[in-house]
């Protein structure tokens, strides 16, 4: 017995090895130091480079004039503003084309679900037929079809197909009138604001009513009212507020109004289209995930047809649906940099194109869009776990 | 009349109600059950009337098929004008590639298509070679298109469209698997060290978008390399590619590893297996297995993706309809352009997703309720 004790003291290479502890900590230490290295190498590298070209590492270029023009900026944007500014103006055009492009896929991609699960077969075989030709056709090419439609078959402006009063379809864009909001208009945001806060107390009460006592509120058709109806009734109370600043045909192109750059459109449409296929094929597979028993059971229950879908379905289903969800979100904002194709001046084409072509400071622009988009994506991660968090089972 | 008299339960089955069998019951019960339905089907068929007659008519009735350039074919009809793709066929398959060595890349489809009959079809004659060969094809493509020890070099700035695409698409699904295993099983590790490198390099990967980090390839890899060397933009795009697939190939590995039950993992510790073995006899063959539609998605959307490489400056059939564009006698025709590029990979895209549901089919061996 003694002497197998003593045979273990000894240090052999295979014995360490063996122990699973030891060898983990080996491991260890050699990646580290082997991811360790690598990057020590080539911050070296780009060291040594950076310096034998006289450059150094320095951000202070973003305080120059960036000398290029953007076409779409909400903030007050020349070309002698600096790029730090150009950069600004980058961040929420793709804030914008992000937000409104997931609206509308949402949107959409619901309609789509549902469609495909419709029992109507020439309509299901349509949603089917439309989900497979958008899925399997990349995105860019989608993006460059929908700019290529609009920019060689709308007319110019003079010839501009008129929808409206004042709202006119041409290569240039959609040009429409631009609200001019007079000094009363403010009480009406207001009372919307006034009416969304009271509706989120409502829906609390009205639901702690219901569990207590059984009775139920129409709680949509109240909160249409607060939040629809008053506003629109004062704003007609105070003589509508507000006048319409309509675009005129001067020279070649429209003046005055709002107008929607083809670029943005092109951008937003193709990828809502491109993202509502995946949506769609997201929510069937989560409605048809909950079991049909519930379905029945519901019904047995005696609760109408909208009311077993709203109450017993929908809610299932989302807990099956957001996880997915969340990663289109987060495909749709990642591709909206595929901005830089047409020409809509998002994060990667003012600071990560135009700028870095013109100060040549590579590594430090493709630093800022690199942080750029990770906070995007995290900011949207972080949004939908929050969301999930909420509608899901809570179990013992 | 005589009626027959039949024991209970001995009765001939009756056929089924006229009603409810036949075409006529077919289109009752699918398309004009209800009001709902009724008008549903109405709209469809409105929405079909409003689409097809006219792309019919603009990509076959009303098309032009020959023509020297744009002007001759709208004076012959108003519809698409294939002649511009047809003339540039050869510029859409093969890029630049020099027109002696062509051959080469013709080559190197047809054992690509080999290749693919082997690890695809498991019925295929001569399977066992043809798996060997298929593990070799990647270097033997390499070998075949860039040339060297006996043949022309050709330089990769030469390659372009469809066979780039091909290319880029499938060294990026040869090698974004095997990487995205690796990924995923230091993802689930017991060591600190590789978990956090590759939850870090995971969720990095899959933080920004692929366009930006094809950005980094062109324009900042250079600076991170010893000083002199450069290497070729293909292979750079090719690395970033591959990479960048491997991430998500990673977690939809991961969520394989989770689903199996912690028995298997168990039962192969019991067994004496090392981790390795154990990976490799029990676990991995059931991750594979449940995570096919997540595997087949990614490459399909790596397969997508190589469209980006025109935004860095790579020609692949789209770069090449958009620089053909630009090309006086044929301009403004970019609706047959994009409409071909998206024939192509329409085909491909599907093809791989059909193929997914049947293998799905086939490994089934669970007991359907």
């Amino acid at each position: 017995m003694t002497g197998m004790v003593t045979s273990r003291k000894g240090i052999s290479l295979s014995r360490t090895w063996n122990d699973k502890e030891t060898r983990s900590v080996i491991i260890q230490i050699v990646a580290i130091c082997l991811i360790l290295g690598f990057f020590a190498y080539i911050i070296r590298n780009a060291y040594i480079n950076l310096e034998a070209i006289g450059k150094g590492f320095s951000y202070n270029f973003l305080w120059q004039p960036s000398s290029y023009d953007i076409n779409q900026h909400f903030i007050e944007y020349t070309s002698r503003s600096s790029h730090f500014r150009a950069m600004m103006v980058g961040i929420l055009n793709t804030l914008l084309v992000a937000v409104c492009g997931i609206a509308l896929a949402t949107l959409l991609g619901f309609i789509l679900g549902v469609l495909r699960l419709s029992r109507n077969w020439l309509t299901n075989k349509l949603a089917y037929v439309y989900i497979e030709y958008v899925r399997n056709v990349p995105v860019l090419l989608h993006i460059l079809l929908v700019y290529g439609v609009i920019v060689h078959s709308l007319p110019v402006p003079k010839q501009a197909i008129s929808l409206n009063e004042g709202a006119f379809l041409t290569n240039r864009g959609f040009f429409m009138p631009a609200p001019v909001f007079e000094t009363l208009f403010w009480i009406v945001p207001m009372l919307i604001l006034a009416g969304i806060g009271f509706m989120m107390w409502f829906r609390k009460h009205a639901r702690r009513v219901q569990d207590e006592t059984g009775h139920h509120y129409p709680v949509f058709w109240i909160g249409l009212g607060v939040m629809a109806g008053i506003p629109i009734v004062a704003y007609f109370i105070l003589g509508a507020p507000i006048t319409w600043d309509i675009p005129e045909l001067k020279g070649f192109n429209f003046k005055g109004g709002m107008v929607i750059r083809p670029e943005f459109i092109a951008l937003w449409l193709a990828l809502s289209c491109y993202t509502a296929a995946f949506i769609g094929e997201i929510v069937r597979a989560g409605i048809v995930a909950v079991d049909y028993g519930q379905t029945e059971a519901a019904s047995a229950l005696g609760l109408k047809r909208n009311r077993v879908l709203n109450l017993v379905v929908i809610p299932q289903a989302l807990r099956i649906i957001v996880p997915p969800l969340t990663s289109q979100y987060l495909n749709l904002t990642k591709n909206s940099s595929l901005a830089i194709a047409i020409g809509y001046m998002d994060i990667l084409a003012t600071i990560g194109g135009i700028s870095l072509n013109q100060t040549g400071r590579e590594m430090e622009c493709m630093i800022i869009v690199l942080l750029l988009y990770l906070a995007l994506s995290l900011m949207i991660s972080a949004v939908m776990n929050w969301y999930n968090n909420r509608i899901k089972l809570v179990e013992r | 009349m005589q009626q027959e008299t039949y024991k209970p339960g001995e009765h001939p089955d009756l056929p089924p109600p006229s009603n409810t069998i036949g075409p006529m019951a077919w289109i009752r019960e699918n398309l004009l059950s209800s009001p709902t339905n009724i008008v549903m089907t109405a709209l469809s068929a409105w929405f079909l009337y409003e689409i097809i007659p006219p792309t019919l008519e603009w990509v076959f009735l009303d098309a032009a098929f020959t023509g020297e350039n744009r002007d001759e074919c709208r004076a012959k009809a108003a519809g698409a004008c294939w002649a511009f793709i047809s003339e540039r066929f050869n510029l859409f398959t093969y890029g630049f590639y020099p027109h002696e060595s062509r051959w080469r890349v013709d080559l190197s489809f047809l054992l690509l298509l080999i290749a693919l009959v082997a690890v695809l079809w498991d019925r295929a004659p001569f399977r066992k070679q043809g798996l060997y060969f298929a593990c070799a094809y990647p270097f033997i493509a390499g070998w075949l298109l860039l040339g060297g020890y006996g043949l022309e070099p050709v330089e990769t700035d030469k390659f372009g469209g469809f066979m780039l695409t091909l290319v880029v698409g499938v060294t990026g699904i040869a090698f974004s698997l095997p990487i995205g295993i690796l990924l995923a099983l230091g993802r689930q590790s017991d060591l600190l060290a590789i978990r956090l490198f590759s939850v870090g390099f995971i969720e990095f990967i899959r933080g920004v978008p692929l366009i930006t980090l094809l950005f980094v390839a062109s324009t900042m890899l250079n600076y991170f390399l010893p000083r002199g060397t450069t290497f070729d933009l293909l292979l750079r795009v090719l690395i970033m590619v591959t990479l960048f697939s491997s991430a998500y190939m990673a977690e939809v590995i991961r969520g394989g590893l989770q689903a199996i039950p912690k028995g298997q993992y168990e039962a192969a510790d019991a067994m004496g297996l090392k981790y390795w073995t154990s990976m490799r006899l029990i676990v991995l063959p059931q991750v594979l297995k449940i995570s096919i539609p997540g595997i087949v998605n990614t490459f399909i959307g790596l397969y997508k993706d190589t469209t980006l490489v025109i935004i860095i400056g790579l020609l692949d059939p789209l770069g090449i309809g958009r620089s053909s564009l630009a090309d006086t006698k044929w301009t403004g025709l970019s609706n047959e352009v994009y409409l071909f590029v998206a024939i192509f990979f329409f085909i491909s895209c599907f093809g791989m997703a059909r193929y997914s549901l049947y293998l799905e089919r086939k490994l089934e061996t669970e007991h359907k309720r």
